[in-house]
């Protein structure tokens, strides 16, 4: 507790490689809740021991593929009602992982708990600089309330530049649903 | 009705062929366009205009192939063969316990195993849904007059697919056990099982149908355009408190009163009749969590102590199949405060062993579990409920 200001907690995690379960990392992390305006999204520093594993190879394979692509890609439901993802959307999958994350990030309260539950559907849109963007609407399970939330982002993304979110925004649903 | 496979040499005659596609009174049903002459272009053709599109490809001298005879004749064969498979599903029982399956197939399966099983299995009736949909529940008994019983319960929240799921494999693994595997013969010889695999069969098809996040029964709301009520909301245990909505557009809206959904009534009043459950088990995904009362307020439950022991006992066997890690503790504690649960009213209603499971995964896929991961995850749930299912047994007199 800190007075006037907010909560905040330290934390010691692990961080696990996704594709490779034995790789391994410490981390250590401090994150600030702020009190009262729930539009700030929590401060978060953190400090990673050691080093994240290069994925510089499956990266540019990706993008190499992408780039090639005769027409802009075009795809939902991922993973499908079964749980099935095409060995070719993995890699839109896990960008979206990654992108969601952030709108996880600045969408936080200490009263909520986002997941990624799926890709309802994703563009691809073409771009005469040399980044790939994607424009995706997600559904995001926010667990407190089991809500579904359907969440729209445009994902900026290049092998050496990282991955940016350049604008997102919170869908509505329908009653009908 | 054909269908032809022409061939393009070149840009000239893509656009003829494009030319024909603007000809809506030929009714075709290109399947793949006309775009360049590198691709064939494969059209469907209504039998009044097989004649005329002939004629022209083969005044312009375009090549042009039969692909399909006769579309009807195709359509009759795969007609065929699927009431067939169907048919071969429903005599040799071949339903696969790794896939996920429609609410029909899910209950044909119920009277296959009743019929298969039938020294041990009975599929009752307990009630139906608000959509009329029957609730079946498979009773597993050796006998006696109303033995102590487990209850299970899966499919309570519609999105939470593998939880059906894992329920039918359950039902076989019993079933097939019996006689085998000493600690099932053991308890069927002393208790009765009852297994609910699908508790809310309409939110399950509406999962099929619609909208494959849904969680809610599909009740009407008065005064509302949304539709359905949390049935975990429903229970008369802590009813209307925290952790609930009073929102009918909310996926935890907890309806206008205790058990004023039909699905959650049908379990009550079977529970009440029967009178001698000793265990109330419920099936959830995802999370990978062992909880057992309270949810509705955070204090300690009578048989804490019992129970958490109990429970790390249970996760201590999930995760010596997979190395699953399961977290135990009580509803309150570990997720969320959450009133009108169902462990909560099994356990004030003297119910003690009374557990809520929430299955694999703990986020990566969520709800949309893939299939491969049916059967691992009901094998190492087994294990769980079969430690909690032992210690009824041993503590039951």
């Amino acid at each position: 507790d800190i007075d006037d200001v907010g909560h905040k907690y330290y934390l010691e995690l692990v961080l696990e490689d996704v594709l490779d379960k034995d790789s391994t990392v410490n981390c250590t992390a401090e994150v600030l809740y702020h009190l009262g305006n729930k539009n700030i999204a929590p401060d978060v520093q953190f400090t990673i021991e050691g080093e994240l594993k290069n994925a510089d190879e499956a990266d540019n394979i990706f993008y190499n593929r992408i780039k090639s692509l005769e027409k802009e890609l075009v795809a939902e439901n991922i993973p499908d009602s079964h749980g099935n993802v095409s060995p070719e959307m993995e890699p839109i999958r896990l960008l979206a992982w990654v992108a969601s994350g952030y709108v996880i990030w600045q969408n936080s309260t200490e009263n909520t708990k986002f997941q990624l539950a799926q890709i309802k559907h994703v563009k691809q849109v073409k771009r005469i600089d040399e980044y790939l963007e994607f424009d995706y609407v997600i559904l995001l399970h926010e667990m407190v309330s089991q809500e579904i939330i359907p969440w729209q982002m445009t994902v900026l993304w290049h092998p050496q530049h990282g991955v940016q979110v350049t604008r997102d925004s919170r869908q509505p649903k329908h009653a009908s649903e | 009705h054909q269908v032809l496979r022409i061939k393009t040499r070149n840009e000239e005659e893509v656009k003829k062929l494009q030319l024909l596609e603007s000809l809506e009174h030929l009714e075709l049903d290109f399947w793949i366009n006309p775009s360049t002459p590198a691709l064939p272009v494969d059209v469907r053709i209504p039998a009044n205009s097989i004649q005329a599109v002939k004629a022209f490809l083969e005044s312009q001298g375009i090549e042009y192939s039969i692909l399909i005879e006769d579309v009807q004749v195709v359509l009759d064969k795969e007609k065929e063969d699927m009431a067939c498979s169907l048919q071969r599903d429903r005599s040799s029982n071949s339903f696969n316990y790794g896939t996920y399956h429609s609410l029909d197939s899910i209950y044909a399966e119920l009277d296959h195993l009743a019929s298969e099983y039938s020294n041990i299995v009975s599929k009752l009736q307990i009630g139906e849904s608000y959509e009329k949909r029957p609730l079946y529940v498979l009773k597993f008994s050796t006998g006696g007059r109303n033995r102590p019983a487990i209850w299970i319960d899966a499919g309570i929240h519609a999105r939470e697919w593998v939880t059906q799921a894992s329920a039918m494999w359950i039902a076989k693994k019993i079933a097939s056990d019996y006689g085998k595997d000493p600690s099932i013969t053991s308890l069927l010889n002393k208790m009765d099982i009852f297994l609910l695999t699908v508790s809310n069969p309409d939110g399950y098809v509406f999962t099929h149908t619609t909208n494959r996040m849904w969680r809610k029964t599909r009740s009407k709301n008065q005064g509302s355009l949304c539709v359905g009520v949390d049935p975990n909301r429903n229970w008369d245990a802590g009813f209307g408190g925290p952790g609930a909505s009073n929102n009918p557009c909310s996926d935890s809206y907890h309806g206008p009163s205790a058990n004023s959904e039909v699905e959650v009534k049908a379990v009550v009043d079977f529970i009440k009749k029967h009178g001698n459950i000793w265990a109330f088990l419920t099936l959830h995904s995802y999370s990978q969590l062992l909880m057992y009362p309270y949810g509705y307020k955070c204090t300690k439950p009578a048989d804490y102590a019992e129970l958490d022991a109990l429970g790390r006992a249970a996760a201590s066997s999930i995760r010596s199949l997979y190395g699953t890690t399961f977290t135990v503790g009580s509803i309150c504690t570990t997720i969320y405060q959450a009133s009108g649960g169902s462990i909560d009213w099994s356990y004030d209603y003297g119910i003690k062993y009374s557990f809520a499971f929430e299955l694999r995964d703990t986020g990566r896929y969520g709800f949309l579990l893939p299939a491969n991961q049916i059967i691992p995850t009901a094998e190492e749930t087994w294990l769980g409920l079969k430690k909690i299912m032992e210690h009824v047994r041993d503590n039951s007199y």
